[in-house]
């Protein structure tokens, strides 16, 4: 037998065994070819080998817990593989391979452990753990991450009871269990764990962001089902872990609401693996940083810097099994020389149609990465996705225009049978706009061509951005409606991405978050500060300030401390007081773009309130030597900013000799109206309870009200019914799986047709305002009823049982739109004939409250 | 902010209606001496059109309320316009009439007019007085909440009955289990209270027990107060104080309920005249009209 192979493959996971079967599949040709010419029969020697350090191939699926689902996640990705793979158990998934390793007379060695990589293209050589070696033109590294599990990162992380993987829940059985991690593996072991145990989920952040659809519906419906014995903490994270005499553990948690102690008998961690960076390094791969999370650089046609060395698979960023599949068969074609497009190049090219370049669709993916810096540090595999997710926006003039649009309805035709409609290329014309003062969209955009217009409250002029920059920040970050006009001038291209897409990224690539958060804090400096300078010259100023997060409840800064800073408010609300006669009096409530602190500035050294985040907030926090030079700098706008303190001044102290409204402040934010943006409120000293609100709600839409008014607390005759607040952040667009939920550019939160019943949103609403139903029959018109009587009149409650259809269908997640759709606006205040009920924004809070 | 149905875009159909009446004020008296005015001259027949005009504009509010996706403008402001007009319909059809009455179909169709507007005034009345009066005596909770209250009330106070002797269990069971709550329009209008209890003497026997009121739940209460004092068993007073206690909440809870559901009557009881009578005034405004032209 051969020592020395055209192609070694280190690593028989999916993407290793999908590379083999693509390689197998090339011999077998050969062979057959050969046989044809010479008349005889028998196989060469296999051109590759795959090596596995295990004895059976797919370690990491092999550990899996027993009959576990294993996903094919993403659904709009076609597989393309000489291996099969679809939804199944892990023990179908796994036989089904098995079969076909047999089947495709794959040359795999098991027990084969590669320690280093060395030499160069057409002669590498892999020496084994035991000492043996092969040699082989180019490898092909599919190790995966597995086998090095990232730590706790705590004081106490190597402690016994900490374990890194879970081969059978069932083992366990009436124990504390502490799982640490958001992603797929976490949620699968907890979910099995906490069918005997008693379990708790810590996720770092406040959603479930990197989780599999299927995943994430299940342990949100586990979490919100009190007979589940499993419970997340969201916005945790691990303390310390240390053990007690007596012989148990006591893990320390930091949680939203303070610190909590559970003793547990078992924490696993499962936060992912770290790159086996040690071992990839020896082949000279290079990394582009030292965070152990760097992916490294790959070309598009997975080769890394080294060549003949090429990475596919989860190390090469991409997690997902059929990703890995497609990747193993595309990265044996791209070493024997076959030019074939990647599986998701039919995505890439709809999206790139009606474009007007004459390139193709890899050259257009690559000259888009190069073009946009705050994307270029992203594997080009994640940028791929990014752009199929994404929208992509260019504006034509004149008869370019038209031609184009002609264009676009031809292949909206030919698309329109398909069952999930792809994406492609967004036509619009030149001068239009891309988003208005106001809405509230809140995608965030990049300029690959051409320029963009955008005219920025507070600063004189319009502020151009070209080639690479990106705009849209602003919503993207504090959910607030956009600021200013953006308008497309002509040929310029724009990749439009969609809120979710930006925050996975953000939370996974911190190249992104810095680069996006600095240009927030520079446009944010400039817009409020100093609108004469540029952004060159806010960059220095901008690294000075400091991003800062609340907790629900935490302090910002406190009365009669010193005051060195002041605060601009990212997202969120705080509610400031002031301590009179011993009594807290709510004197202000401060929403997302507000400054507070300010007076710090004006030379009051000492806070004259204490500021509170009601819920969840951000600030940038500025000192006043910063500012002071920022205002050296450019001293336009001190005049305004000087107004702006008086003003609060006057509001706070008017406020707080009149004690009992800031009572009626304190409970409308407790109520959570801090993050509404139009809420429902209702006057009890005008409602008669003729409940002709809800009726209005029911009779608009499909007959059932969206709206509780009895439900909901009350304070000093202002009441908060269970409606819809249309949230600043909305909690339920969170964790939708379809995408249902949007927001339209008035800002109304609804829900469109695609809702498949799962209840996520329901569950992470806080306020009670979404429900899950069936459809209602439809009601008789006014004259049917009163002549003919037929049915239930209008605004009589209706009296059914759900239809069959209606059953069939499910129940489906049902909230207020705000009547986006009524020309006559929301029917729950149309039709209040007391003038009790008003829809309102926390600006007009001020206004309720001192009528009281 | 919020607008009463009074206050409603600053009192616009206030100063809409006195344009209107005014007008017609003015109508009326172009009439001068010469005729004695009646509705039978060209400004009655002017004043009786605006009039009828009016009615059928005033009772298409119930058509308007029910159209929920109306682009008619708010509901709040058809009943502000709604008010203001219906009060001057009085005056327009007084003028109209020129204050002659008989025992006609007219003169019906006229007081019917008046007890709907008068209604409708107590409407107006309590639509602005009791919504604050009911939302206070609610303590700002929803109804359900004090039924809420109400039930766990119950349950605590049979659960502490059940450590009391046979006697008290018994009263107590059957006080709990006839408290009366609403009842009739009559009953709920005066708040009236038809609770009953085992008569504590009749406790004793097996059966045929004799029920006596117990109005405001006074008799339960006065039993364990009467109790209280005298009883020698270990423990029991201090059980008989907690629930004397309870039964004083249970009573206070009893009442808030009952007036909610009073303040409630006296917000819908005009609707019981309101609507049918308008109705009738429409059959009796159709005759008036018809007879008028029939024995032109």
């Amino acid at each position: 037998m051969t020592n020395h192979y055209k192609i070694a493959i280190i690593g028989a996971g999916p993407a290793g065994l999908s590379a083999a079967g693509r390689a197998a599949f090339h011999d077998q040709q050969c062979n057959q070819e050969n046989n044809q010419e010479s008349n005889k029969s028998g196989d060469t020697d296999p051109s590759y080998v795959l090596l596995e350090s295990f004895d059976k191939p797919a370690k990491t699926i092999q550990r899996y817990q027993k009959g576990k689902l294993v996903m094919a996640e993403p659904g709009y990705l076609a597989l393309r593989s000489d291996f099969s793979f679809e939804q199944a158990s892990r023990e179908e998934v796994l036989g089904g391979w098995a079969n076909e390793l047999v089947d495709q007379n794959v040359n795999i060695r098991y027990n084969s452990e590669v320690a280093a990589i060395s030499g160069e293209l057409g002669n590498f050589t892999l020496n084994f753990k035991d000492g043996k070696c092969l040699k082989a033109d180019n490898v092909v590294i599919a190790v995966g991450l597995e086998g090095n599990p990232r730590k706790l990162g705590v004081p106490g992380e190597d402690l016994p009871v900490v374990q890194y993987t879970l081969d059978d829940p069932g083992a366990c059985n009436g124990e504390t269990i502490v799982v640490v991690g958001a992603g797929d593996s976490a949620i699968e072991n907890a979910l099995a764990l906490a069918k005997n145990n008693q379990v708790y989920l810590l996720n770092r952040r406040d959603e479930f962001s990197r989780a599999k659809e299927g995943n994430l519906n299940a342990v949100l419906k586990a979490n919100a089902d009190e007979n589940t014995t499993l419970s997340v903490y969201y916005s945790t994270s691990a303390q310390s872990v240390s053990d007690e005499e007596n012989g148990t553990y006591t893990m320390v948690l930091n949680t939203p609401d303070g610190d909590v102690s559970i003793d547990c008998h078992r924490i696993i961690a499962r936060l992912g693996g770290i790159p086996p960076r040690r071992f990839v390094e020896s082949s000279g791969v290079v990394f582009p940083n030292a965070k152990p999370g760097a992916i490294p650089d790959l070309s598009d046609k997975y080769q890394s810097n080294v060549p003949g060395v090429y990475i596919i698979g989860s190390l090469a960023g991409y997690p997902l099994i059929k990703q890995a599949l497609n990747q193993g068969y595309d990265v044996i074609e791209y070493i024997l020389g076959n030019t074939i497009k990647p599986a998701d190049h039919p995505l890439l090219d709809l999206q790139f149609k009606l474009l007007p370049y004459k390139k193709d669709v890899d050259e257009l993916i690559r000259l888009f990465q190069q073009r946009i810096p705050i994307f270029k540090r992203m594997n080009a595999l994640q940028f791929r996705e990014l752009v199929i997710e994404s929208n992509i926006l260019v504006a034509y003039e004149g008869e370019m225009y038209e031609s184009v649009q002609a264009k676009a309805v031809h292949i909206e035709k030919a698309l329109e049978k398909r069952k999930q409609k792809p994406k492609y290329t967004k036509t619009i014309s030149a001068g239009d706009y891309i988003y208005r003062e106001g809405d509230y969209s809140n995608s965030f955009f990049t300029i690959v061509e051409g320029e963009v217009t955008v005219d920025m409250p507070g600063i004189n002029g319009q502020q151009t951005y070209t080639r690479g920059q990106f705009f849209g920040e602003n919503s993207l970050l504090s959910g607030r409606p956009r600021l200013g006009n953006a308008i497309a001038n002509s040929n310029c291209i724009i990749v439009e991405t969609p809120r979710r897409i930006m925050v996975k990224l953000m939370n996974s690539n911190d190249d992104v978050r810095e680069g996006i958060d600095l240009v927030f804090i520079v446009r944010t400096l400039q817009r409020l500060f100093a609108p004469n300078l540029s952004s060159d010259e806010l960059v220095k100023f901008a690294g000075a300030a400091e991003l800062r997060t609340f907790k629900p409840g935490e302090v910002i800064f406190k009365e009669g401390d010193k005051g060195q800073s002041l605060h601009f408010m990212r997202s969120g609300s705080v509610t400031l007081s002031r301590m009179t006669d011993d009594k807290d009096i709510v004197v202000a409530q401060y929403q997302t773009g507000k400054i507070i602190g300010q007076m710090a500035l004006m030379g009051d050294a000492a806070r004259r309130e204490t500021a509170t985040a009601n819920v969840f907030s951000e600030t940038i926090e500025l000192t006043n030597e910063i500012l002071y030079r920022i205002l050296e700098a450019d001293t336009s706008t001190i005049e305004s900013f000087q107004d702006n303190a008086s003003s609060s001044a006057i509001l706070h102290t008017r406020m707080e000799v009149r004690p009992e409204i800031g009572s009626v402040t304190d409970f409308l934010m407790d109520e959570g109206l801090g993050e509404a943006t139009n809420c429902l409120i209702i006057d009890e000293s005008l409602c008669v309870g003729c409940d002709n609100c809800e009726k209005a709600c029911a009779e608009t839409h499909g007959g059932i009200s969206r709206l509780d008014r009895e439900a909901g607390t009350s304070f000093a005759n202002v009441h908060v019914p269970f409606s819809c607040r249309h949230c600043a952040q909305p909690h339920c667009m969170k964790d939708c799986p379809p995408n249902a939920i949007h927001r339209s550019a008035s800002g109304e939160v609804h829900i469109d047709g695609s809702c498949i019943g799962c209840g996520n949103c329901e569950t992470n609403c806080p306020y009670s305002a979404i429900k899950l139903a069936y459809d209602a029959p439809k009601k008789p018109g006014l004259f049917a009823w009163l002549f003919l009587g037929k049915g239930d009149g209008p605004g009589e409650e209706a009296h059914y049982s759900p239809s069959k259809e209606a059953k069939d269908k499910g129940k489906k997640a049902v909230k207020c739109d705000a009547c986006m759709d009524l020309p006559s606006g929301p029917a729950c205040v149309n039709s209040c004939p007391t003038g009790a009920a008003m829809r309102m924004s926390p600006d007009q809070f001020i206004e309720l409250v001192e009528k009281r | 902010m919020h607008q009463n149905m009074l206050d409603y875009k600053g009192k616009r159909y206030f100063y809409i209606s006195l344009a209107l009446v005014a007008v017609c004020v003015g109508i009326f008296m172009s009439q001068g001496a010469l005729f004695a005015a009646n509705g039978g001259t060209w400004q009655g027949y002017v004043l009786g059109t605006v009039g009828a005009g009016l009615i059928c504009w005033l009772m298409a509010l119930g058509i308007r309320k029910r159209s929920y996706a109306s682009t008619l403008g708010p509901l709040n402001g058809w009943a502000s316009a709604h008010i203001y007009l219906g009060t001057s319909l009085l005056i327009i059809a007084t003028l109209h009439c020129a204050a002659q009455f008989g025992l006609n179909i007219h003169t019906l169709a006229f007081v019917l007019m008046t007890i709907v507007i008068l209604s409708g005034f107590y409407g107006l009345f309590a639509y602005m007085r009791y919504p604050k009066i009911e939302a206070d005596n609610r303590l700002e909770k929803p109804r359900s909440a004090l039924f809420e209250e109400l039930s766990l009330l119950n349950k605590n106070v049979r659960d502490l009955s059940k450590k009391c002797d046979g006697q008290i269990q018994q009263v107590v069971e059957s006080a709990i289990e006839r408290t009366a709550i609403g009842g009739g329009t009559i009953a709920q209008l005066f708040a009236l209270d038809s609770s009953k209890v085992v008569s504590a003497d009749d406790t004793d026997k097996a059966s045929s027990t004799t029920l006596v009121a117990n109005y405001d739940q006074q008799v339960v209460i006065d039993l364990i107060a009467k109790k209280l004092p005298r009883t020698r068993r270990q423990g029991q007073p201090a059980l008989l104080q907690q629930m004397l206690s309870m039964l004083c909440r249970r009573q206070a809870l009893l009442r808030r309920i009952r007036r909610d559901i009073q303040l409630q009557g006296f917000m819908k009881v005009w609707l019981l005249f309101h609507i049918p009578l308008s109705v009738a005034l429409l059959f009796a405004l159709a005759i008036h009209i018809l007879s008028v032209f029939y024995y032109w």
